[in-house]
Parts: C-alpha cells; sequence; structure tokens
C-alpha cells in the first residue's frame, strides 16, 4: 500500500503542499494530471528522489519518507525509459540484481523469467540504441521489476509510443501488473490509458482533485475524505487530494 | 467587370514559386574562411618540414643526441604522470560542478578558470613564490621540489588540470542525472551509481580530456622555465630543448625538437582515437 500524509515537498519555486494518497496493495493506480501539476514531482518524491519538506511517505504502513532510493524497494520506470547507454537489455535486467549481489545462476534464472513475461527473449543483447520505442520500456520495466519490488512507479511510460504501441503496451502493463501483484502508480495525461489500465484514478484538474474508482470495493478506501462536508476519514487526514 | 491589369492577373504557376538565392556564394566564404586557417597550420608544419630537409643532417644529429633523448623521455614520463594526475582532481571536480549547486559555485568556476586565462609565465612565478613560503618550503627544503622533475610535473599539471575540469564538466553535463537516479531507486548507493552508470557513459569523455591534458602538458613551457628551470639533462623537456636551441642560435636543433614534438603528438592521437573507437564496440562495465 502507498500512503502519504499531508506530503509537501519542494523543488525549486515550485511547492507541491500536502497531499494526502492512498493506493491499496495489489492495485493499479492511475494519476492524471496537465503538464507542471506536480505527478512527477509526487512520483520522484515517492521514490526518494526528492526531499520531503514535511509529512510522511509510507509503504504498507512501513515510514519511508527519508529512506534513501535504495533502500524503499520501489521499481521506477521514469518516461522515455532512461535506459544505460553502454548495457545490453540483459545486463539492465540484472542491474540491480548485481548490485544486490545475487549468485550468477539465479540472476539468470530471473533474466530469462523477466525476458519471458516481456517478451524480450530476443533482444537480451541488443543495447538501447538497437532497441524501438516500445521495446526500451519494455526492458525499462523489466529493470524495475527485476528485484521483485512491491511498488512500481510509472512516470508517462508511453507517452513517446505511437498508437498501436501504446495498445500493445497497455495490456502487457495490466498482465504484468496482474502476474506480478505488485502495486503499481502510473502518471500519464492521456485519459485513455487510465480508463483502460486504472482500478484506481486519481486526478489534478485545474487544482481540484476528482477521485474514481473502478471497482466499487475501493471506493470505501480512497474516498474517505474532505473536510468541507461530504465523506470524512475516521482518524487520519483526508485522501487522495492534491493541493488546490 | 473586372479589369485585369497585369498586376492583378493571376499568377500563373511558375511565377508563383519563390526563387530564393543561390546557395553557392554562401558555401564559397565559408570555404575561403575555413581554408584561411587550415592551410595556416599546414603551410607552418611543411616549412618545418622543408627545412629539416634542406638541412637533415644537422637535424638527424640532434634528434640522436643524449640531451634530446632524455628530453624525450622526460617529456613522455612527465606528461603521462601529469595526466593521471590531472584525471584524478579534473573527475570529482567536474561531477560536483556538473550536479550540485551550492552557495559560491561562480567564484570557484571562476578560480578553476585561472590557469586558462593567467599567462603561463605568471603561473611559473607564482609557483616558484608558493613554494618559497611555509608550509611548502619546509617540504621543498626537504625534498628539493624547485628546479627538478617534480617541479615540471607540478607546473604542467597546474595548467592542464584546468582543460581536463573544463572538458569533464562538459562531459558530465550531457549525461543526465536521471540516469543515476534510476540506478539508485535499483538499489546503488551514490557512488554505486557514479561507478555503474555515470563512469561507463563518460568513457569517452575521460578519453578526450586526457588527451587534451597530455597535450597542454607536451606544450607547456612557460612555468616549466620559470619553476622548475631549463638544466640540460635534468628539467629539459622537448619544449623547453627548442628554448635551448634557439638561444644558442641552433635552429636547426630546434625545428628538428619541433618536428620530434609534432611527430609524438600526432602519434598519441591517433593512438587514442583508434583506442576510443575500439572502446566504443567494448561491452560497458556493469556492477
Amino acid at each position: 500500500m502507498i500512503e502519504t500524509r499531508y506530503l509537501t515537498v519542494q523543488v525549486g519555486g515550485f511547492v507541491l503542499a500536502d497531499v494526502n494518497l492512498v493506493l491499496p496493495t495489489g492495485r493499479y493506480g492511475v494519476l492524471m494530471g496537465k503538464t507542471g501539476s506536480g505527478k512527477t514531482t509526487l512520483l520522484e518524491s515517492l521514490c526518494g528522489l526528492r526531499r520531503v519538506v514535511t509529512g510522511e511517505i509510507l509503504f504498507d504502513g512501513v515510514d519511508v519518507t527519508h529512506l534513501p532510493p535504495a533502500q524503499r524497494g520501489i521499481g521506477l520506470v521514469p518516461q522515455d525509459g532512461t535506459l544505460f547507454p553502454m548495457m545490453t537489455a540483459a545486463e539492465h535486467l540484472e542491474f540491480a540484481l548485481r548490485v544486490r549481489k545475487w549468485p550468477a545462476d539465479k540472476r539468470e534464472r530471473r533474466v530469462k523469467e523477466l525476458a519471458e513475461l516481456l517478451h524480450i527473449e530476443r533482444l537480451l543483447e541488443r543495447r538501447p540504441h538497437e532497441l524501438s520505442g516500445g521495446e526500451r520500456q519494455r526492458v525499462a520495466l523489466g529493470r524495475a521489476l527485476s528485484f521483485k519490488p512491491t511498488i512500481l512507479c510509472l512516470d508517462e511510460p508511453l507517452s513517446a509510443l505511437d498508437d498501436d504501441t501504446r495498445a500493445e503496451m497497455i495490456l502487457m502493463l495490466k498482465r504484468v501488473q496482474r502476474e506480478t501483484g505488485v502495486t503499481a502508480l502510473h502518471v500519464t495525461h492521456n485519459r485513455d490509458e487510465a480508463k483502460k489500465l486504472a482500478d484506481v484514478r486519481i486526478e489534478v484538474k485545474s487544482g481540484e482533485v476528482i477521485e474514481y474508482s473502478a471497482d466499487p470495493s475501493d471506493l470505501n478506501m480512497l474516498l474517505a475524505t474532505s473536510d468541507d462536508g461530504g465523506f470524512s476519514s475516521e482518524n487520519g487526514p483526508p485522501v487522495n487530494q492534491l493541493p488546490r | 467587370m473586372s479589369e485585369e491589369t497585369p498586376d492583378q492577373a493571376p499568377d500563373s504557376a511558375e511565377s508563383r514559386l519563390h526563387r530564393p538565392l543561390p546557395d553557392w556564394p554562401f558555401f564559397l566564404g565559408l570555404g575561403i574562411l575555413a581554408a584561411f586557417y587550415i592551410l595556416l597550420i599546414a603551410a607552418m608544419l611543411l616549412a618545418d618540414v622543408f627545412y629539416a630537409a634542406k638541412e637533415w643532417r644537422s637535424v638527424g644529429a640532434i634528434l640522436v643526441s643524449e640531451e634530446i633523448r632524455y628530453a624525450t623521455w622526460l617529456s613522455l614520463i612527465s606528461c603521462s604522470i601529469t595526466t593521471i594526475l590531472s584525471l584524478w582532481v579534473a573527475i570529482p571536480i567536474g561531477y560536483l560542478m556538473s550536479r550540485w549547486e551550492f552557495r559560491g559555485k561562480a567564484l570557484i568556476d571562476a578560480i578553476l578558470d585561472i590557469p586558462i586565462f593567467l599567462p603561463p609565465l605568471v603561473i611559473g612565478l607564482s609557483l616558484l613564490i608558493l613554494f618559497r613560503q611555509t608550509p611548502l618550503k619546509h617540504l621543498d627544503d626537504y625534498f628539493s621540489i624547485a628546479l627538478s622533475i617534480p617541479a615540471v610535473i607540478i607546473a604542467q599539471f597546474s595548467v592542464a588540470s584546468a582543460f581536463a575540469v573544463r572538458t569533464l564538466r562538459a562531459t558530465f553535463d550531457e549525461i543526465t542525472p536521471r540516469r543515476e537516479q534510476v540506478a539508485m531507486t535499483l538499489g546503488c548507493s551514490r557512488n554505486q551509481a557514479f561507478w555503474f552508470v555515470v563512469i561507463p557513459e563518460a568513457k569517452r569523455g575521460i578519453l578526450t580530456a586526457a588527451t587534451l591534458a597530455w597535450a597542454r602538458a607536451l606544450g607547456e613551457f612557460g612555468p616549466i622555465l620559470v619553476f622548475a628551470g631549463s638544466t640540460r639533462k635534468r628539467t629539459e623537456v622537448l619544449p623547453v630543448s627548442v628554448h635551448l636551441e634557439l638561444s644558442i642560435g641552433n635552429i636547426e636543433g630546434a625545428v628538428g625538437v619541433s618536428l620530434l614534438m609534432v611527430a609524438i603528438a600526432l602519434t598519441v592521437l591517433v593512438l587514442v582515437r583508434v583506442l576510443g573507437g575500439a572502446e566504443r564496440a567494448n561491452r560497458g562495465f556493469a556492477p
């Protein structure tokens, strides 16, 4: 479960203030909003790449607010993949495992497993410049999932893809998320993407937050919110609200 | 009731086409300006070669002389040590300056440029004076650095490093910090992200910086003359040899040594290009 409580992050002159968000374990959350609304900043804070001014970030109830990125066990699929140009696809898949000092045979097995999951068996020896946009995103996804994180963050992972590849990747993302059971938070400004992927939709629209849930059973968890009437949480902050 | 004058006549397809001015004068201009400089360089070298060919006996004699052989070895060794030392400081400085904003950064930036702007003689003089003062004076008294080989290397290092720093900063600027951030989410510490992700990607830039530092060190003269002196077979590197030969009126000798330096520089340049090319084909190293 991803949870933030009154999270405030500052990046230069931009402030993202008092964000309360809950994403239950094993759900596919899609965070929508226009460019400049702070979606990416929020995602980066979850990953530990932005210093938190105040508030808390909890993963499965554990406070990770001030942990370094490496310690959070969170997989990140950045925009455009951000692959390492000198490494082959296979080297990407085993990068995190080498850092964790997995033995060679276990690493090899895991790379094979990931390659099968993502249908990139034939691309393993290729470097990023020899891959298409969709293939690059698959490698980036494999790299993020390699060490079996419980949380996966995707920052507009499909924005640079053509329509056909995007449709294909949407199916793949959904399937991979179901198969791995990872809790996914996906940032996008594409409505279609959100509709097809989201169990939980969180939207920032002209400063206001509208929450959706595709699965009614999530509603109670998600919409326990708002201090100006409506729902109210029993104990704790309003959830899934971004600053107005 | 339309009265068609030639002005208002519907344009024919041909007359509607805009005809731009021809491009050839532009390229001719570029070509002439470029050729001017390229020819100057080539002509200088050719003049040396012709001169040496005419005086090949005395040029040959100087090149096999013991002094010049000493100077060649000292140049090669001191430049290589300088290059390693330069990278040793330039990689961290370049990385820090590229990645972090901090108070006083502009000042540090300006300080790093001083060796590039300062007249070489002034650098030599400043080094000489620095090593006359405590605490470096004691170091100098003990190891006798000034007017000896370490002084040659220190003089080369103080200038060459500045160029290596510039190059590496530009190199790190071009590498997006995003990749390090991704590496950190994958379990790397900053140190690991630096070695596993940044350095492999910076290899070509590091090679360029090394070449530049090496070439600067090879040509370094002013600071060496002042700080290390020009003692034959002691602190005599190749530029000092040229100076010494010129000062006794031996132009053939000076030209001979100059051509030797050109040959060495070109060899190193080609070697680095070839090695750099091979490096590209190699696998990047993973953790």
